[in-house]
């Protein structure tokens, strides 16, 4: 019961949730039984980077996590390590570069909790390569309601397994993961980046050069119409043979306060999508540049989700499959542009066909698409319903962590395996993400 | 490598600081009250870097066990480069106005055990001529308010004991810091209803304590903006002060 309550990132919808903070391991039975006796049902909450309300439990009381940050165990001959589920990636990789270790898979921001990153399974800029962070996830421990502690694995209760990543939280506390880590010789990247004129030449380079790189992620002028639509900036990378091991230091730039109203306009975004694309090489162009702006350009400056204003903001992050993906694509852009609205953060990226270990993993084979609006009530009526209807016709899915808007139905039809996931649910746990999509 | 003895190991202000010199190697004995909890701190420190971790459990409220605490400490690091005295509770201030036993161990807790361990602590680093007592007491103790005075006094009981003891243990070379936290978002404050533009966190109050024993600082504020704050709290003549609700 610490001072303020919390939001998603997206800061939509608004039920601050109260947190209910755990220090220790030791307390977090007796936290999560006295919760869900009080208030009938809670959720874990790590550091608050799910966009929606994925991450808001039913009773708007969250048991956080944040505090259980202790590092268990580590191998560095083997790149395992065992920690809490509240240690962020960030402070994973500060200890893992040093020691020649990096994240076998991260997201595009190290502001995540290790047990968000099971929770969610989330993916990255090496998908076509590593598969969904899940994949690297050797063990961990959950802590249930009714059956206390239980050690889940690939060979011991491999159904909650399953089931716990991806699972959005619902199966249980993470109470610790143990995850293997990827050897690198350097922190630096080395990486190639290219304009593109649209999406024909998207798919072409993206087949070209995720064959020779392990990393690769486009961004996407969201603003671009007509002839221009689907232009971007290819960026794909290896981590470089030599250079240093070197953890990046915190950053103190931040967004102070939010402002009464959103920075991002239709002038603002097409006057600096215009520049940030013409400043980019028509043919490939070797750079050299350190991890952190090469995999979390937004971690630079804290508390980016603010310049959105006190309405916040949502994310649309679909999948289309691979046969669908560019028509869709091209259909999703072009409703995009012409709604006037749309975030310089729009990005690209092809996932392969590795199979995700969760039940309700968002990655499969395909491309996916995610990009910001500034929330106003249009865009659950007008824009959203129309890109719905694209993604749903072309097969395609939206991801829970970054959602806020979806229909159950398309939710049922897309995650077929949602019944297993609610039959294996503990009861004391429930979001409000869930209780939207499922009834 | 320093070789650092710190007492209530588990606190959140300990634990920070003792991750910034886990990552620098640190040899560290680490005593607090529960074994659980102290054996996942070990845990944690070494998987960040430190050297080694020795654990012990004490309840700093048995004075008479605090010697063989030292000796067994001494057995591990050999000698002491830094302690740190970082136990303490956060007394609730109404219970203990109607309950004088309850006002006396809580006083024992915070003041009493402190100053026994710093009276054994100092002869030992005198001997040694060298080394940093870092001793965290609080800004609650540069005046007594009406809402936590029980706590309040047992940290200036523990500052003014430091003050005097510097100066002794100046001339052999031993260097002795009071650190004097304002609010930080710790378990002990957990739940109550802090101005949340004052409460600090643990990490940056340890990189200003660790800051301060590089320095050898005297008296540290932290964050440093509570220097000020208590400037101010202090010079509010008694007359006023009494007819505040602090």
């Amino acid at each position: 019961m610490s001072a303020s309550a919390l939001l998603s990132w997206g800061q939509h919808p608004p039920h601050p949730q109260i947190p209910h903070t755990c220090h220790w391991r030791d307390a977090l039975p007796g936290t999560l039984t006295e919760l869900a006796r009080t208030h009938g049902s809670t959720l874990a909450f790590g550091n608050g980077r799910s966009y929606g309300d994925s991450c808001l439990a039913t009773s708007d009381h969250v048991l956080s996590l944040r505090h259980l940050d202790r590092f268990i165990e580590a191998d560095w001959t083997r790149g395992r390590l065992t920690a809490e589920s509240g240690v962020t990636l960030e402070d994973i990789l500060a200890l893992a570069i040093p020691r020649g270790w990096f994240l076998s898979v991260t997201p595009g921001t190290q502001l995540i909790t290790l047990g968000g990153a099971i929770a969610n399974d989330v993916h990255g800029k090496n998908h076509h390569v590593r598969g969904t962070f899940g994949r690297h996830v050797r063990r961990f421990g959950l802590l249930r309601s009714q059956e206390g502690r239980l050690l889940c694995s690939p060979d011991e209760n491999q159904q909650l397994f399953a089931a716990t990543i991806g699972g959005l939280g619902l199966t249980g506390i993470i109470e610790w993961a143990e995850i293997q880590l990827l050897p690198i010789r350097s922190s630096q990247i080395h990486a190639s980046v290219t304009r593109f004129e649209g999406l024909t030449e998207f798919f072409a380079l993206s087949d070209e050069l995720d064959r020779r790189y392990e990393y690769g992620v486009a961004w996407i002028d969201c603003a671009a119409t007509g002839r221009t639509t689907g232009r971007g900036v290819y960026m794909a990378g290896d981590f470089a043979a030599e250079g240093g091991l070197q953890a990046a230091r915190r950053t103190n730039l931040g967004v102070p306060v939010t402002p009464p109203i959103s920075l991002i306009n239709s002038l603002s975004l097409h006057a600096f999508n215009e520049v940030y694309w013409r400043k980019h090489p028509r043919s490939q162009q070797p750079r050299r540049l350190g991890y952190a702006p090469f995999f979390y350009p937004l971690d630079g400056v804290r508390n980016w989700n603010r310049i959105y204003g006190p309405k916040g903001f949502q994310q649309y992050q679909c999948l289309i499959p691979r046969d669908q993906a560019e028509s869709a694509m091209h259909a999703l852009l072009s409703a995009i542009a012409s709604s006037g609205t749309g975030s310089f953060l729009a990005v690209l990226k092809r996932c392969g066909d590795l199979e995700s270990p969760g039940l309700l993993s968002f990655p499969a084979q395909g491309t996916t698409l995610a990009l910001d609006f500034p929330q106003s009530s249009r865009l659950d009526t007008e824009l959203f319903p129309r890109l719905d209807t694209i993604v749903r016709e072309a097969g395609g899915r939206l991801y829970p962590a970054k959602d806020a808007h979806m229909l159950g139905e398309d939710f049922r039809r897309a995650y077929p395996a949602w019944e297993r996931l609610e039959a294996l649910r503990d009861p004391a746990l429930n979001s409000r993400f869930w209780t939207r999509v499922t009834t | 490598m320093k070789r650092i003895l710190i007492i209530g190991a588990t606190s959140a202000i300990a634990t920070a600081c003792a991750r910034a010199w886990a990552e620098q190697g640190a040899h560290f004995f680490l005593v607090a009250r529960n074994p659980h909890t102290l054996s996942q701190t070990a845990t944690d420190l070494s998987a960040r870097g430190a050297a080694a971790c020795h654990t012990y459990e004490l309840d700093v409220t048995r004075i008479d066990d605090h010697p063989a605490m030292l000796s067994s400490c001494l057995d591990t690091l050999t000698e002491i480069d830094i302690a740190l005295i970082a136990h303490g509770t956060l007394p609730d201030q109404t219970a203990c106005e109607g309950d004088a036993p309850l006002a006396v161990e809580e006083f024992n807790l915070n003041a009493t055990a402190t100053i026994a361990l710093l009276t054994i602590l100092a002869t030992r680093l005198e001997h040694q001529k060298s080394g940093t007592l870092a001793v965290i007491t609080s800004v609650a103790g540069d005046r007594g308010r009406p809402s936590n005075y029980v706590y309040g006094s047992a940290k200036a009981a523990v500052s003014t004991f430091c003050e005097g003891m510097r100066a002794r243990l100046f001339k052999s070379g031993v260097h002795l810091i009071d650190i004097r936290p304002g609010f930080v978002a710790t378990p002990m404050t957990q739940g109550l209803p802090l101005p949340a533009l004052l409460v600090a966190q643990a990490d940056s109050v340890a990189k200003r304590i660790l800051n301060g024993i590089e320095h050898r600082t005297d008296v540290l504020y932290a964050p440093g903006f509570w220097a000020w704050i208590m400037l101010i709290i202090r010079t509010i003549p008694r007359p006023v002060f009494k007819r505040l609700s602090l």
